[in-house]
């Protein structure tokens, strides 16, 4: 299967993974080495980054582990800018998931702050894979403020309800120049091929894995179904009809 | 307009009678309704809906595991002073009440800080009787600046501010703000709080407009369940909870259930809640709101709070003390009220990993 390429680093996974919601660190690392992710983000507000032994970040060690810090919790622009920079000063990395929601409640990305944000970040060098709305318009505004990916919600955060706004995210896809990786809402390994399939460069899955009763296995059933997907993809799917094919043709007599 | 003149549009008998009048099948819509309402709120407080207790549960167990994960935030109540110029006739702060009042230093809170800081803790709670003028504004505003440093989330439960009060420490540092109303019912509540600045009902129920107003991200709403019909005020503490989220959408909420229990010598309540109930109403509150936070003191028993991690409680106190000062050198005769479940910070670090969730220490930073 042909490798992402996402700024200056190549993934052969193509399953990217949260960190929040597991009953233990130990769990949630144990569940992000089964699903060989290789991009893992974490909430900054999480992490105590004072601390040289932050529990979360000591779980996260590995060495084909990305750590992709990101922004919950900032509610603006400059809140987000303000962040990115202690991070990078903290964990030494210039990779950020930019998130930035002021709606605490369905915790829905905002598209102006958004947009103003990576134009800022994507200036001061920062690789910004920012979180939003499945927009097709704003897709292209954000690949043109320099963001390294789109990472529009197959549905509200945290719901697993799957692939919601599949037909904005086909247009979305059909339309983009950078990476499109499809974020929130993928509650099952089927919803993630099915990304995948419809030609999506990756997935970020938490919650399904982190509330199932067995992470562990979640995390290795979601790396199958994305291979899965992927392979269906690059391999092109047999085309679907809305009809029988009749075997004798309508049009034959004209041969 | 605020909730004052919300609130004025109902009648506490009415609402309470409604509430009694639910039916079990009214319960039961009210579980299947994927959209709850307040009206549903109702159903499921009711007598009516109790022999549907473990559906509820059921649900309610679900929708916080697909919200918050298999995790419980901890914090610590600091209590910086029990001065008090109140009569509320619950409290063992009292105005009235012969005890020794303490008010600590800025050195004596950052030593109490240090201590708690050497537990883990990095959400603080801080506390303080009303005496307007002893803790002032500006003494919270050196408190806050003292220990911001070493928190990332810095709550206060103290009076009602004002809106550019609010807004000065929430500049110094402040981001959450816990006020209780204790009854909603405004004819009975002066039976309660006869005397001093807490009489006055419509400012305390306009508190939260007035901190949300001011930036502050996070405010705690509750009332002091069984000082009056604890369904109505359940009701109106939802309906207050739900006018907050549409006009302050950027804020979050958290609810707190503190409960009055009978004993000997003590207020006695008008309407006790019992384990059961409590149960009931935990659970109802999660399922007509997914994302609010749910907090449970060490008021309650800890096999109480063990068993309440999964049924919608989100946030717990450990290894509280309710005394000024009281973290250094323990003195029993200054606290507000005796703990219930007096584990240590270690033991319900513990007590939570057996429950299967992870405790969360951190989730705030100083810059949200």
């Amino acid at each position: 299967m042909e490798p992402l390429k996402i700024a200056d680093k190549v993934f052969t996974s193509r399953l990217f993974t949260g960190t929040g919601k597991f009953a233990s660190n130990q769990l949630m690392e144990d569940a992000i080495l089964a699903s060989e992710s290789q991009l893992v983000t974490v909430a900054l507000k999480r992490v105590d980054l004072e601390s040289k032994e932050d529990d979360i970040l000591a779980h996260l060690k590995a060495p084909h582990i990305t750590l992709l810090p990101n922004t919950s919790g900032v509610r603006t622009a400059k809140e987000a800018v303000f962040v990115a920079q202690l991070a990078r000063e903290a964990l030494g990395t210039n990779w950020l998931k930019l998130e930035i929601h002021p709606d605490p409640k369905y915790l829905l990305p905002d598209p102006i702050e958004t947009l103003r944000a990576t134009e800022e970040l994507a200036k001061l060098g920062f690789v910004v894979l920012p979180y939003i709305q499945a927009d097709p318009v704003l897709c292209k505004h954000l690949e043109d403020a320099g963001a390294a990916t789109v990472m529009p919600l197959g549905a509200p955060i945290g719901t697993n309800k799957g692939l919601v706004t599949r037909d904005l995210l086909e247009i979305i896809i059909e339309q983009s120049r950078v990476p499109v990786i499809v974020d929130a809402g993928i509650g099952a390994p089927s919803h993630a091929a099915a990304a995948l399939e419809m030609g999506a460069a990756a997935v970020l899955v938490n919650t399904a894995i982190a509330v199932s009763p067995n992470p562990v296995e979640m995390g290795r059933a979601f790396k199958l179904a994305v291979e899965a997907g992927r392979m269906a993809f690059e391999a092109k799917l047999a085309k679907q009809y809305r009809h029988a094919q009749a075997s004798s043709p309508l049009t034959a007599f004209l041969d | 307009m605020t909730f004052y003149d919300i609130i004025q549009t109902y009648d506490w008998d009415d609402v309470k009678q409604s509430i009694m009048d639910k039916s079990k099948n009214d319960a039961i819509d009210a579980i299947n309704n994927p959209r709850r309402t307040v009206d549903d709120f109702m159903a499921l407080i009711a007598p009516a809906a109790t022999p549907l207790l473990e559906d509820i549960a059921i649900e309610a167990n679900r929708l916080t595991l697909e919200r918050f994960g298999n995790t419980i935030q901890l914090y610590i109540p600091l209590y910086v002073s029990n001065y008090c110029t109140n009569f509320c006739v619950y409290c063992g702060f009292n105005h009235d009440n012969d005890i020794h009042r303490k008010m600590l230093t800025l050195d004596e809170v950052k030593a109490e800080t240090r201590v708690i800081s050497d537990w883990g803790f990095k959400h603080l709670l801080l506390v303080s009787g009303e005496a307007p003028a002893v803790t002032t504004v500006d003494y919270y505003e050196q408190v806050i600046r003292a220990v911001r440093n070493n928190f990332s989330q810095i709550a206060i439960e103290v009076q009602p501010l004002d809106t550019a009060d609010y807004a000065r420490l929430h500049e110094a540092g402040l981001s959450f703000v816990c006020v209780y109303q204790e009854t909603y019912n405004e004819k009975q509540y002066p039976l309660y709080h006869p005397k001093g600045r807490k009489a006055n009902y419509r400012y305390r129920l306009e508190t939260p407009d007035r901190a949300c107003s001011a930036g502050v991200q996070k405010m705690g709403i509750g009332a002091l369940l069984g000082l009056e019909d604890w369904r109505t005020d359940a009701f109106f503490t939802a309906l207050h909870l739900k006018y907050l989220e549409k006009n302050y959408w950027q804020s979050k909420f958290s609810i707190s259930l503190p409960r009055l229990r009978p004993h000997a010598g003590a207020f006695m309540p008008k309407d006790p809640i019992n384990d059961r109930q409590m149960v009931q109403l935990i659970c109802a509150y999660r399922l007509l709101d997914q994302q609010a936070e749910i907090s449970i003191s060490t008021r309650e028993s800890r096999e109480f709070r063990d068993h309440v991690m999964h049924l919608g409680a989100t946030s717990m106190s450990a290894g509280s003390s309710t005394e000024p000062g009281g973290y250094v050198v323990p003195h029993k005769e200054l606290e507000q009220f005796a703990i219930n479940d007096n584990r240590t910070p270690q033991e319900m670090v513990e007590a939570i990993k057996a429950q299967g969730y992870e405790p969360v220490w951190k989730d705030w930073d100083t810059w949200m």
